[in-house]
């Protein structure tokens, strides 16, 4: 690891004024929460920051359902997460996605704020034997182009970065409009979960649209998301303990054997957890038959680019949605 | 010193950083050391304390060989840094028998024959303690999915199973169900 001195402050204002920014991989300062994704990224040089400022302790990690809907404090743990009472009931979606996630002691450790933020698992980014990275050193280029893709992204892609956003929890999220809350030193904003990442473009090492010293302090679901009919479904090499290669979250409200309106999210697909309108409006007032549900799954693969190794995502991903929309349906 | 990364990456990572004063709490003792704040609580253990029992297979979070129990949950120790594990309680394998007598799951793990190697077993263990604590051990099923952060090299993964569900049928008996 790179030298570091480690601050522990003890109030959120004292974190804020010393100016981490996530998700920027030339931030001289960076928070360390659960440390599950950062402890990793320091000890193979990716991550090389001057300061790691602790945010143990001074965040919230309160879960709380009320008439406004789901609030989860970033310091929320992932176990904590998909255990609670409510969520299970309400906001099955997410306990699903969580518990496909990571590992029981990865899900002990690591928290809400820093799961949404987690860097890319793309294996050119996180070996920095490899030169061309634009992610980790921009205008280096990128080694996954023309290189071992089969992980990488098809949806939100550019000539510079198909690395995927590896987040099971963002997509649940995304799926359920959620909102994340910020605080900085200029004061408090809430941002849509479905921007606060941004497009690789031409500035894949700019992830996301925090300012220097900004954190996440809460994620909100709103209330109309609870009760849907949802599935989270995650397909990947191996039975458990493994990313995505692609998954679907998906919740629908029905009548009878027809969908009023659905939500759909893919993982393991995008740049970014990436929600699909386009078919959430084909999969509206369709019966829940394979029929209607593939033609409207056939929109995901719009504007879906894959580059060799990757491309058993695009068909994938539309069966994934069909599945995961015939799961939620059957569920009583 | 131990615990400090190699002179070579040390002069390539630049100078070393002022050392912090932790103190860790460990298996019911506390101990004040000085410590790197690079020192992950894995080689906090190990390198510092010479509480080897804890592996490092990967260093990354993948393999589970350094699970311990901080506050009764189970953590991977190389993913957490030594610093900021001050003022929790941490449970390591040295700290599992009372005395001469083995926990219930060390004595399953022996009667099963649930390793080969061995290096990934205090791990298991560890993992597996907090498995059964938590009531997802009902299964195999249910212990597969909830051992998947453990990997064993050696494949000895159905006599671990076993080694779980024996422990388990032992912890809800003597406690009444
Ligand atoms: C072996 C392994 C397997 C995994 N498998 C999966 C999987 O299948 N699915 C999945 O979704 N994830 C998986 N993960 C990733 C895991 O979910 C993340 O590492 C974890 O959620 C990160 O949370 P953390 O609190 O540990 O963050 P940290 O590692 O502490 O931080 C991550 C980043 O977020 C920033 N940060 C953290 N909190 C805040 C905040 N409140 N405000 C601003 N910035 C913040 C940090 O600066 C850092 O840049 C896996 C991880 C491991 C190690
Ligand atoms: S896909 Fe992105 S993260 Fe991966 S090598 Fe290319 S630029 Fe780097
Ligand atoms: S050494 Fe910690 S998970 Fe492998
Ligand atoms: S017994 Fe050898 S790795 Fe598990």
């Amino acid at each position: 690891m790179h030298p570091f001195v480690l601050e522990r402050p003890c109030d959120l204002s004292a974190v804020l004024a010393l100016g981490a920014q996530a998700g920027r991989n030339d931030a001289p300062v960076e928070y360390i929460a659960g440390g599950t994704d950062m402890v990793q990224l320091l000890q193979e040089h990716v991550r090389r920051p001057d300061r790691l400022v602790s945010l143990a302790g001074v965040l919230d990690d309160g879960i709380e359902i009320g008439p406004q809907g789901l609030r989860l404090g970033a310091a929320a743990t992932m176990a904590e997460v998909a255990a609670h009472q409510g969520v299970v009931e309400q906001f099955p979606l997410i306990s699903q996605a969580l518990l496909n996630s990571a590992s029981p002691q990865v899900r002990n450790q690591a928290t809400m704020g820093g799961n949404l933020l987690q860097r890319t698992r793309c294996p050119y980014f996180r070996d920095v034997g490899y030169q061309a990275c634009n992610k980790r050193a921009p205008g280096s280029g990128c080694a996954a182009l023309d290189g071992e893709n089969r992980w990488h992204a098809v949806l939100g892609t550019s000539d510079d970065c198909i690395a995927v956003h590896p987040s099971d929890l963002a997509v649940a999220l995304v799926a359920l409009d959620a909102t994340v809350e910020l605080r900085g030193t200029g004061g408090d904003r809430s941002v849509p979960l479905s921007e606060l990442h941004r497009l690789p473009r031409d500035t894949p090492h700019l992830e996301t649209v925090l300012e220097p010293g900004e954190v996440i302090t809460a994620i909100t679901v709103p209330a109309n998301a609870a009760g849907l009919r949802s599935h989270y479904l995650k397909l990947r090499d191996r039975a458990s303990f493994e990313f995505a290669a692609v998954s679907a979250a998906v919740a629908i409200e029905t009548d009878g054997a027809r969908i009023r309106q659905a939500r759909v999210a893919l993982g393991g697909v995008g740049t970014k957890p990436w929600r699909l309108p386009n078919v959430e409006q084909a999969l509206a007032d369709k019966n829940l038959e394979p029929g209607e549900l593939r033609s409207a799954a056939a929109l995901a693969a719009e504007g879906a680019q894959g580059r060799g190794h990757n491309d058993f995502k695009i068909e994938l991903m539309q069966r994934a949605i069909v599945r995961a929309v015939e799961i939620a349906g059957a569920r009583a | 010193m131990p615990g400090a990364i190699s002179p070579a990456l040390a002069q390539a990572a630049g100078a070393a950083p002022a050392l912090l004063d932790v103190s860790l709490r460990i298996n019911g003792t506390e101990h004040r050391l000085s410590l790197d704040p690079r020192t992950t609580l894995l080689d906090a253990l190990r390198e510092h304390l010479h509480l080897t029992g804890s592996k490092k297979g990967c260093g990354l979070g993948q393999c589970g060989a350094c699970t311990v129990l901080m506050d009764g949950m189970r953590v991977k120790a190389c993913l957490s840094l030594a610093a900021l594990a001050q003022g929790r309680e941490i449970k390591t394998i040295e700290g599992l028998a009372q005395g001469d007598e083995l926990h219930p799951l060390q004595a399953s793990f022996i009667e099963r024959d649930a390793f080969q190697c061995g290096y990934c077993t205090s791990g298991q263990i560890m993992a597996g303690v907090a498995c059964i604590s938590e009531g997802h051990a009902g299964s195999p099923q249910d212990i597969r999915e909830w051992m998947s952060g453990n990997l064993c090299r050696c494949g000895a993964y159905d006599h671990i199973v076993a080694a779980i569900q024996d422990a388990a049928a032992v912890s809800s008996s003597t406690q009444g169900g």
